[in-house]
């Protein structure tokens, strides 16, 4: 199963680069000119990110980098080691949201001392491939518009990020065990 | 809500470095967050580019219209104030599908051409319309078949089966998007009512 998807996934964007312009050339339009005036306005679209990435990364790496992360596990840690929540994962719960690239390096050094194929190794797999990166799609897709006000999106976003967290728990723990 | 995160993220970095004693890390990861910012955003110029001219094709071939067309049965649920047939949808519809097959690089382009379209319909240029917050609950919370990257990761450090994540990352992606569908249509309504 997992085969079959992923090969849909290799093929699928070769195909679309492939059968957009030969469609759009079937229905007469001039493909090039309309290519060009398309990517046109990819630079104003990527400079008009960087205010609200510099904001929201600022943010992001000033809680990062400060110790802040240590001292939230220090305290809610002992409660969720109740709860079946192994302590190990927290610092990458709370960086799932804020940062794809800080999250995947706390998972790739739990599978390196833990063992991909251990309670500890599935549950953060699961909890990589299952949420996004909450904070980064908002201030690019809100960005890109302008738009500052985010009405409720951040408390629907890590809502969502929540429930698919204690259901990676629950599931992972089904199905594999919780012993490491 | 975003300025109150934003505070609480930064408040709680500095008060942290200062009772450590070690407040230059403030400077430095404040400097550090705003060039990764630029570097981030002037790194996508080329995929925006690239994808918003593939994007401007098969607008202009008709073919987001249809796309709009073949889900409009569950697009016109979730999306009730967005017109049958608009543009938008055909976007939000492709962004999705490349999100599932786990296409990130793509997504991001078609789902910026989402946001424009919705921006369009939308009266109120700064504040989020609920059709945005929708389509972000949607997005951040999207169901994921292909976690290649995971799967990559796992066989690096010997996994006896790398691709046994697959189940149980479906299950977990799909309670997240189910509970963001829900909250969105609460949260529509309570503030629908301010």
């Amino acid at each position: 199963m997992y085969e079959v998807v992923s090969e849909i996934s290799r093929w699928a964007i070769p195909l679309f680069i492939l059968i957009v312009p030969v469609v759009a050339a079937a229905r007469g339009v001039k493909v090039f000119e309309a290519f060009v005036e398309g990517a046109e306005q990819g630079f104003a679209l990527a400079i008009k990110l960087i205010p609200y990435l510099v904001a929201m990364l600022v943010a992001i790496s000033v809680f990062r980098q400060s110790g802040a992360m240590e001292v939230m596990g220090q305290f809610l840690g002992p409660g969720l080691a109740r709860l079946g929540f192994p302590v190990e994962v927290l610092p990458h719960a709370i960086l799932r949201p804020l940062s794809g690239g800080a999250a995947l390096g706390v998972a790739a050094e739990l599978m390196k001392t833990h063992g991909p194929d251990s309670f500890i190794g599935h549950l953060v797999s699961t909890m990589q491939g299952a949420s996004d990166t909450t904070f980064y799609v908002l201030a690019v897709y809100f960005g890109s518009v302008g738009i500052r006000r985010y009405r409720y999106a951040i408390v629907s976003g890590l809502l969502a990020d929540f429930v698919t967290l204690v259901a990676s728990v629950v599931v992972v723990g089904k199905v594999y065990g919780t012993g490491p | 809500m975003v300025n109150y995160v934003w505070l609480a993220l930064i408040l709680c970095g500095a008060v942290v470095a200062g009772l450590r004693g070690q407040v230059e890390v403030v400077t430095k990861a404040a400097l550090d967050g705003a060039q990764l910012g630029v570097k981030t955003a002037l790194s996508l110029i080329g995929i925006i580019s690239f994808w918003l001219g593939i994007m401007r094709l098969a607008e202009a071939a008709g073919l987001v219209r249809v796309l709009a067309r073949l889900v409009r049965p569950l697009t016109a649920w979730l999306f009730p104030d967005v017109p049958r047939n608009h543009p938008a949808i055909g976007a939000i519809v492709m962004n999705l599908s490349a999100n599932m097959l786990g296409l990130g690089n793509a997504a991001t382009p078609m789902g910026l051409v989402a946001m424009r379209e919705l921006q369009k319909l939308n009266p109120t240029p700064d504040l989020a319309s609920p059709a945005m917050c929708t389509f972000l609950a949607l997005n951040t919370s999207c169901l994921t078949l292909v976690p290649s990257t995971v799967v990559g990761l796992r066989a690096i450090y010997g996994s006896q089966d790398p691709t046994a994540v697959v189940g149980t990352t479906i299950c977990a992606t799909a309670c997240g998007m189910l509970s963001a569908v829900v909250a969105d249509r609460i949260l529509r309504r309570v503030y629908g009512h301010r």
